[in-house]
């Protein structure tokens, strides 16, 4: 009998640290475990006795790939606490700047982390050298979105110009009209790259999910709306802690979340996808049709087509927005300390992002909480290994564990959020 | 023969992933970088790992367990120059707020079974565990700066970094004083220049996330903070409790406030 065990000690184009272990006992999975080794670094312990203005700067520094999704999140739950609601041009400002995000993010992952895997380069500088023309492009898309961030924020890494109600300085008309050239290319290069994704060679592999994001009735959700899932869960924000539960487990520094009674589920752009195809822009709609794409997508391989298909939408709704602005009279609304409880929940690239603080009347940090998406989408990536593997274990062992890597990449797991992520060892008997 | 090209390395300790995500920033000259070295390692772009010795180590993150204070002795072994790149490698980062604090504490505040954790009690810089041949600082690295400082080392060259402070940037860029002007509190006078003086122009106080300057007076600017701008205790410790709060200067200013 022949003991195997499949194993990655160190995922590569992951953001953050962490592997995998799955111990086999002939074609059985024993085990599956996507361990994350990621140093804890306690964030919310160090958000107790900070004032609640000082949230969005610090927990961006949660994760250098998507801050916005953080500062997002954590101004949305300390304006909630307070009673004030951001809205007008302020609210589409915040829009737009996670237009940027989205557009970074999705760019950084589809080209660079998750395209050399359908196509079999170890990264996207080899990959570069026989498709030099999708890299560049993917490279020129990902700056376009960071651009976006830069002038909203003041820099692409931990932007400095969100605060809580609203902005320190808004853009002139004219500022932000230098970014619609640059957008209309890039919508023509999110067109192509949505076609370009349809024709990668996907497993076949599709399972019945839960997935899990918020809904808003009248547009694709960023920063607002209700939480959904495709099998009936419908709530406000407020009661996150109602229905979902955290676990925290020996081979991961991250905790694992969990649907009470239910168990697992998806967040990201496949879940927000198929929750929300509806209110996709027409021109999003039509090429994800034409991409093969049904209202849903349940095959993960795929989430690279609804990555693109999502990077279509950011590029249309920010020349949206851009056309129809006007500067607002002032940056930011005045936000007076409360005693309270605010939840902010706000969909990060990667899916949904939880906030929850408890302030005092001066507006200092009595408690917080953090649920970020990797940490939500472990038990997905580990039921997806444990489906997987059984059914493809006549493959060699090196292709078999990049299969693997590939199925966490999937996810485009953050593991630098999450830690509160991986290496993959396979255990064969 | 053709000229071996140099091994560039990058590795990951306590942090974010920002920092190394830089060098995947820097997309107009990504190609170019690496056409001119060999990068050898680099996880969060590639599955390929070229073995050491490196020429070229970046390390990003500070050491907050133990096996990662043993891991850094490996890195600093097959690497010629170490660079650390970010306020986390060089000072311990947002982090090292627990080293002001209990560290079992902060365990069971986040996870419901401490026992998982392993974390030594302080989150500190590569320098308190091994030589450093350079740090760049900043939270955020400025990308520019990032590429300088690779290219001066290939090139067996100092790197052209200043040190003065965020205030000579904000003279350059002629954006008026916050301080001055608006009474608004801003750690530029003692914070490290390399941003690029972005939160003034901006309209708000340099929050210090480059660290401390070069000998920084940061008494006579708390005094300021207290005196004209009436700033309490509280606050003070705050401003310079934050993405450097373990870098000495800012240390012992945010101590002396304490109540």
């Amino acid at each position: 009998m022949r003991r195997k065990t499949i194993k990655v000690d160190y995922l590569a184009r992951v953001e953050g640290e962490g592997g995998l272990y799955v111990k086999l006992d002939g074609d059985q999975v024993r085990d599956v475990q996507l361990r994350i080794f990621e140093p804890p670094r306690f964030f919310e312990a160090f958000l107790r006795d900070r004032k609640f203005t000082e949230a969005p700067d610090i927990t961006a520094r949660i994760c250098g790939i998507c801050p916005i999704a953080y500062q997002m999140s954590a101004v949305h739950a300390m304006e909630q606490a307070c009673g004030v609601e951001v809205t007008g041009q302020l609210r589409e400002l915040r829009r737009l700047i996670y237009c940027g995000e989205w557009i970074e993010s999705h760019g950084l992952h589809l080209f660079m982390l998750h395209a050399p895997d359908f196509l079999g380069y170890e990264d996207a500088i080899r990959m570069a050298k026989d498709h030099p023309d999708i890299v560049k492009m993917g490279l020129q898309l990902k700056k376009i979105g960071n651009d976006i961030v830069i002038l909203l924020g003041g820099r692409e890494i931990h932007p400095i110009n969100v605060r809580v109600g609203g902005f320190y300085k808004v853009p002139t008309k004219k500022e932000l009209s230098k970014l619609t050239e640059p957008l209309k290319w890039a919508r023509d290069a999110a067109l192509k790259t949505v076609e370009w994704t349809s024709k990668l060679p996907f497993p076949d592999f599709e399972w019945d999910y839960e997935f899990v994001s918020l809904s808003h009735p009248d547009e694709y959700p960023f920063n607002e709306g209700r939480i959904k899932s495709s099998k009936g869960l419908d709530i406000s924000i407020d009661e996150f802690y109602d229905h979902f539960e955290e676990e925290h487990i020996e081979h991961s520094t991250s905790l694992h979340s969990i649907i009470k009674g239910r168990g697992a589920y998806y967040v990201g752009p496949s879940a927000r996808y198929s929750l929300n195809f509806d209110k996709l822009p027409q021109v999003a709609r039509e090429a994800a049709k034409k991409a093969g794409l049904g209202k849903t997508c349940t095959n993960p391989f795929k989430s690279i087509i609804v990555r693109a298909v999502e990077i279509l939408f950011s590029c249309e709704e920010a020349l949206r927005i851009i056309d129809n602005y006007e500067m607002p009279d002032a940056p930011f609304v005045e936000v007076s300390p409360k005693a309270g409880v605010g939840h902010g929940c706000s969909e990060a690239p990667r899916g949904m992002l939880y906030h929850r603080y408890k302030i005092d009347d001066n507006g200092v940090i009595k408690d917080a909480n953090i649920v970020p998406p990797t940490s939500q989408n472990q038990k997905i990536i580990e039921n997806d290994l444990a489906q997987f593997i059984p059914e493809n274990i006549g493959l060699p062992h090196d292709k078999l564990t990049w299969q693997c890597e590939q199925i966490i990449r999937n996810y485009d797991p953050c593991i630098s959020c999450s830690c509160h992520f991986l290496k993959l060892k396979i255990d064969r008997k | 023969m053709a000229k071996r090209k140099p091994k560039l390395a990058v590795w990951k300790f306590a942090s974010c992933d920002g920092c190394q995500l830089s060098l995947l920033d820097c997309e107009d000259k990504l190609l170019e970088v690496a056409d001119s070295i060999e990068i050898a390692m680099f996880m969060e772009a590639s599955r390929a790992v070229i073995k050491g010795p490196y020429d070229l180590s970046l390390v990003e993150g500070s050491i907050t367990t133990p096996h990662d204070a043993e891991r850094i002795h490996k890195v600093r072994r097959a690497s010629k120059y170490l660079v650390t790149i970010g306020a986390c490698a060089t000072t311990g980062g947002i982090q090292a707020l627990k080293n002001f604090r209990d560290v079992d504490d902060f365990v069971s505040i986040v996870y419901a079974n401490p026992d998982y954790i392993e974390s030594l009690n302080k989150s500190t810089p590569i320098a308190d565990h091994v030589f450093v041949d350079y740090e760049l600082q900043g939270c955020p690295i400025n990308k520019n700066q990032l590429i300088e400082v690779i290219s001066a080392f290939l090139n067996g060259r100092k790197p052209n970094i200043h040190s003065y402070s965020v205030c000579m940037e904000c003279k350059r860029r002629s954006t008026v004083c916050v301080m001055v002007a608006h009474g608004t509190p801003c750690l530029g006078p003692v914070t490290h220049a390399g941003c690029g003086a972005i939160c003034p122009s901006y309209n708000r106080g340099c929050y210090g996330c480059y660290g401390p300057k070069e000998t920084p007076n940061t008494s006579s600017l708390a005094s300021w903070f207290e005196k004209m701008m009436d700033v309490d205790d509280d606050d003070i410790v705050r401003y310079f409790r934050t993405f450097n709060a373990f870098a000495e200067a800012f240390r012992k200013e945010s101590e002396s406030h304490e109540t």
